[in-house]
């Protein structure tokens, strides 16, 4: 038996790569994922319908939303062909009203949400980071906020200013910035004790680079995932706002207060005024649904 | 029911063409790829490979702990009386901690971090044996001394984060044992452990399999523990078992490439002025399954021919096979691919109980 | 020994080339270590008082010669780990001082820390925690160099070096994750991560521990290589006994947060004076099936660090143990020659009043002058 080696066509010196030679990143995967799955996709695809109307609303709403007429009010669903989901008490165009009203309600959804990440993300991140005292100021003035239901907190705080949109917008950052601050600063905490921390600490590094560079970009998943499943919780919230007087001021279409002006007439036109609360759920939903999605996507145990 | 297999001459454990596949998305993991062998009944089988040879998975095959959905598992599988792959899953759970169990890696892990050392082998008796509550914990104290836990008594009240790594793998022991199984099944079972306490609980592991007469399948990637306490040893790398033979025979006279390149790499005496022979490359990604033998792209001995087709075992002796186009069979020797050698058993069969 | 006093060489050290960054001389340790000392106050109770600490560095004091590979070997809870962070600065110590080649680390006038970590750097045991999984590796390893004014491209560039050095193809590793890698792939990453920034002292903390044995051997061959072409210093830790003989010119032996025994390598694994350690020799396996052990070199376990025992803190557990033993602390001793094999144990001393102290014709070997 020879022991004569063949020179093998691969593997020379250097490593071979063990995997494929495409070098994915982690939101590649999580893009590969999504795509798989139908559920989410046709519910963000439900979302892309409803903030494409919100956006083109000018142009696709058939009336004026604000123009009203007496003599057309509470007709039904398809009346004359021409009001296709009808009109409220006021004869004004449901229809319409629901498109322009979609604006509103995306944004009492979108935005408390965005400023409460930036705002209680960051605060996290610097709890989290650097711990005792920093860490215990920051996390109990947050639990003083998250011991209100977020409910009555937004009530109370939109009801002590005055009411209108600016104020339910200001409530309602106020509402998300505890939980968010809280997700933050759990995941900022699990990310610090990691060796590759400590080996950016032995290179020389400052607290805020490595904060910034290192731990952020490991924080940012657990708090989008988190900070997504909020936003239909804000619709809803922004709903119930307006639908107590709090919101948005009359004559402005918005769903929640479509909903309390259409309340009375509901042994009329029962169907008609259960159309913005179908709004309300569809589009809560459908948020609801996505972020779910986009958390078992992005819940790689690479 | 009588079981023909407690006869001292009939394997305890034969395996015949396992193969396991795992599906991950549009991805399939061919991580066991035709692993048989045989146990005696008191017999000790160290299955040694590195990470990604499928040694784990074999072991999880032979309870079936695998995930259902995700894995495929086809061949032959005998413990005792029972056609394991037969079973359905109410007869399957009955037999997991009776006649086969299992001793893991991690005992914290493994151990329920809620309950009490008592309340966990308690459990464990009840479930099986139908015993009452008091009996049981008197049970579970026979098996903490049996282990050696200094102060059982008081071990029987605590929970887990409260003992040490050697205690809680002692522990984990005791569990394993409490319903006399005929086979165990150790994975990795001291590799958490510092060396001065993984010889202890080597050395115990040894002596109740002795005492009790039980099958041991221990599952390592240490070439000295499986010297310290096996009988049998088969080596696996990708999925296969490249080689299989008893202690002395694998462990002194390798022949599989695979096997001498371990024993070669494993750093002994001083050798600070040059290299360690090292096996070079990484272990093969088992999303792909070789068309020849898995080792030739690492092995300083291939030839073409290594590249065409899965070497089958060769008989080296009677009871010393390996997977190596290299090796030449035995003359005039037609006896079955998986060795059967004669083994004496203990004079006592059964245990202390 | 004053703390500032520098042990003198008698013996001759490694030859080491001539580094443009040596300070102190050939004769001048790179790294001295003097009483180091870390304690973990346990917490508890209503009000969070301290109530224990866990002393996991007490009193530790070694050289680090230039050029040579110190090992450091104890079990868990013997607080290596803990050192390798009080050495780098990433925990500070509560007492004693550090000394880098000739000038005293951090203090008015000391060493600043920035300094200090570009000439000593640490690989961490392999795991999942040790690179950032959201950066491409050659990130990571570019990131040291960063903190330090290299612009970003020079950075990369010399990541790829590393990388390449390291022995992975850059053009197909450098913008992997670490998902993507093996484990040994992975400590070559740390490796290239630690030389980033031209250490003269590595510290690897079970850096090959994780390893499949094969990888393991690989893994040492290459920092062997990369120990003789860049003139590097180490200090290894490990568990392992077998890797330890095998890397380490000279070494120290911890328990419970003590040093026990320290001296050249070769001479402790011929003769081991510690109980304990003698007991860490014979708890080796060999892979010779016909040497199995028979009996347990220690038994039990580590005692709790929280709780040491009094005096000599092997004696629950050392076949020898006296009345002695419980009511004195051996000392280590001291020497001037950095060969000398030096213990902690009443055994070695004559004037401790052990029953098998060693008679004092031989009490020159075992001071080791």
């Amino acid at each position: 038996m020879s022991d004569t080696a063949l020179p093998l066509p691969r593997l020379a010196g250097a490593e071979r790569a063990p995997r494929s030679a495409r070098a994915r990143g982690y939101w590649r995967t999580v893009g590969r994922r999504l795509s798989r799955d139908y559920v989410t996709l046709f519910f963000a695809l439900v979302i892309a319908v409803i903030v494409l109307a919100a956006i083109l609303a000018p142009l696709i709403a058939p009336f004026d939303p604000n123009a009203t007429s007496i003599v057309n009010r509470l007709k039904p669903i398809g009346y004359k062909g021409l009001f296709i989901l009808g009109t409220d008490e006021l004869g004004r165009d449901v229809l319409s009203r629901l498109i322009y009203g979609g604006r509103i309600s995306l944004l009492m959804g979108l935005l408390p949400v965005g400023l409460a990440t930036c705002i209680g993300g960051f605060l996290g991140l610097i709890a989290g980071f650097a711990g005792g005292w920093v860490n215990a100021l920051i996390m109990r003035i947050m639990d003083v906020f998250y011991a209100f239901p977020s409910v009555l907190l937004a009530v109370a705080i939109s009801g002590t200013m005055g009411g209108g949109i600016v104020v339910s917008l200001v409530a309602l950052t106020l509402v998300f910035t505890p939980p968010l601050c809280r997700v933050s600063e759990a995941a900022t905490t699990q990310i610090r004790s990691r060796d590759f921390v400590d080996a950016a600490r032995a290179s020389g590094a400052t607290s805020l680079s490595i904060m910034l560079y290192h731990v952020l970009r490991n924080v940012l998943a657990p708090v989008l995932i988190y900070a997504s499943s909020l936003v239909s919780v804000s619709i809803l919230l922004a709903a119930g706002l307006s639908f107590l007087g709090l919101g948005v001021e009359p004559p402005t279409p918005d769903w929640g207060l479509m909903l309390s002006t259409l309340r009375q007439s509901i042994y009329v036109q029962p169907v008609i005024c259960a159309l913005p609360g179908a709004a309300i759920f569809v589009c809560s939903l459908s948020f609801n649904l996505v972020s779910d999605g986009l958390r078992q996507a992005m819940d790689i145990k690479a | 029911m009588l079981d023909q297999t407690a006869r001292s001459d009939l394997p305890l454990v034969e395996v015949d063409d396992l193969h396991v596949r795992f599906f991950d998305g549009d991805e399939t993991v061919w991580a066991v790829n035709g692993v048989s062998f045989e146990l005696m009944p008191g017999e000790v089988l160290c299955i040694i490979g590195e990470s990604g040879s499928g040694k784990s998975v074999t072991m999880r095959a032979l309870m079936r702990l695998l995930p259902g959905q995700r894995s495929v598992i086809s061949g032959r599988i005998r413990i005792g009386q029972f056609d394991i792959m037969a079973l359905d899953e109410r007869r399957m759970s009955a037999i997991r901690g009776s006649t086969v169990s299992m001793v893991f890696q991690e005992p914290m892990t493994a151990l329920d971090p809620v309950y009490t050392l008592g309340q966990q082998i308690g459990e464990t008796l009840m479930r099986h044996e139908g015993c009452s509550r008091k009996a049981a914990r008197q049970r579970a104290l026979e098996l903490l001394q049996l282990v050696k836990v200094p102060l059982p008594e008081r071990r029987l009240d605590s929970y887990p984060h409260e003992l040490s790594g050697g205690l809680r793998q002692r522990a984990l022991i005791a569990m394993a044992l409490s319903c006399r199984p005929r086979l165990v099944l150790a994975d990795e079972p001291t590799t958490a452990l510092d060396a001065s306490v993984q010889i202890q609980i080597l050395l115990l592991l040894r002596k109740l399999q002795r005492e009790l007469g039980m099958g041991l399948i221990f599952v390592t990637h240490d070439l000295g523990v499986a010297a310290q306490i096996a009988d049998q040893i088969a080596v696996m790398y990708a999925g296969r078992i490249v080689e299989l033979g008893s202690a002395g025979d694998v462990l002194l006279r390798p022949r599989h490439p695979y096997t001498k390149g371990l024993l070669a790499s494993i750093v002994r005496d001083p050798l600070r002025d040059h290299d360690i022979e090292a096996i070079p490359g990484s272990p093969p990604d088992l999303r792909v399954i070789a068309q020849g033998c898995s080792f030739a792209p690492r092995c300083k001995f291939a030839r073409p021919i290594c590249a065409t087709a899965v070497p089958r075992p060769r008989h080296i002796a009677p009871d010393h096979v390996a997977s190596c186009v290299l090796i030449e069979d035995l003359p005039h020797h037609d006896a079955p691919a998986v060795p059967r050698p004669p083994f004496p058993i203990p004079a006592s069969g059964r245990g202390v109980y | 020994m004053a703390a500032d006093a520098v042990p003198r060489l008698v013996t001759q050290p490694p030859t080491a080339p001539d580094d443009p960054r040596d300070r102190g001389g050939r004769a001048q340790p790179l790294l001295i270590a003097q009483n180091l000392e870390k304690h973990f106050p346990i917490r508890g109770g209503m009000l969070s008082r301290e109530h224990g600490s866990i002393k996991a560095v007490d009193d530790v004091s070694f050289s680090v010669l230039k050029g040579e590979t110190m090992g450091v070997v104890g079990e868990s809870g013997c607080g290596k780990s803990t050192l390798a962070r009080v050495l780098m600065g990433l925990v500070p110590q509560d007492k004693g001082s550090i000394v880098f080649d000739g000038e005293m680390v951090g203090g008015q006038q000391g060493l600043p820390m920035r300094e200090l970590r570009r000439n000593m750097q640490i690989v961490f045991q392999d795991s999942d925690s040790s690179l950032n999984p959201r950066l491409p590796i050659v990130e990571s390893i570019a990131y040291g160099p960063r903190v330090h004014g290299m612009r970003r491209a020079e950075a990369r560039s010399l990541a790829r070096d590393l990388l390449q050095r390291v022995g992975l193809d850059p053009a197909l590793f450098a913008f992997r994750y670490p998902h993507e890698l093996s484990g040994g792939q992975k400590q070559r990453v740390n490796v290239a991560r630690a030389l980033a920034l031209n250490p003269r002292l590595v510290i690897l903390d079970e850096a090959v521990s994780a390893l499949d044995k094969s990888i393991e051997a690989q893994v040492l061959n290459l920092l062997r290589q990369l120990k003789q072409t860049l003139n590097l210093t180490y200090v290894f830790i490990s568990h392992d006994l077998n890797v330890v003989r095998c890397v380490s010119d000279r070494m120290l032996v911890m328990y419970l947060g003590q040093v026990v025994e320290i001296g050249p390598t070769d001479t402790i694994y011929r003769k081991p004076k510690h109980p304990y350690t003698e007991a860490l020799l014979e708890s080796r396996l060999t892979t010779d099936p016909r040497n199995r052990v028979e009996i347990a070199p220690l038994a039990g376990d580590p005692p709790n660090p929280a709780d040491p025992p009094s005096g000599c803190r092997f004696r629950t557990r050392c076949v020898f143990a006296e009345e002695i033993c419980a009511a004195r602390r051996p000392a280590l001793g001291e020497s001037n020659s950095h060969a000398a094999h030096l213990v902690a144990c009443h055994m070695a001393d004559p004037r401790s009043g052990h029953s098998r102290t060693a008679p004092s014709s031989q009490r020159a070997a075992a001071l080791g002058c």
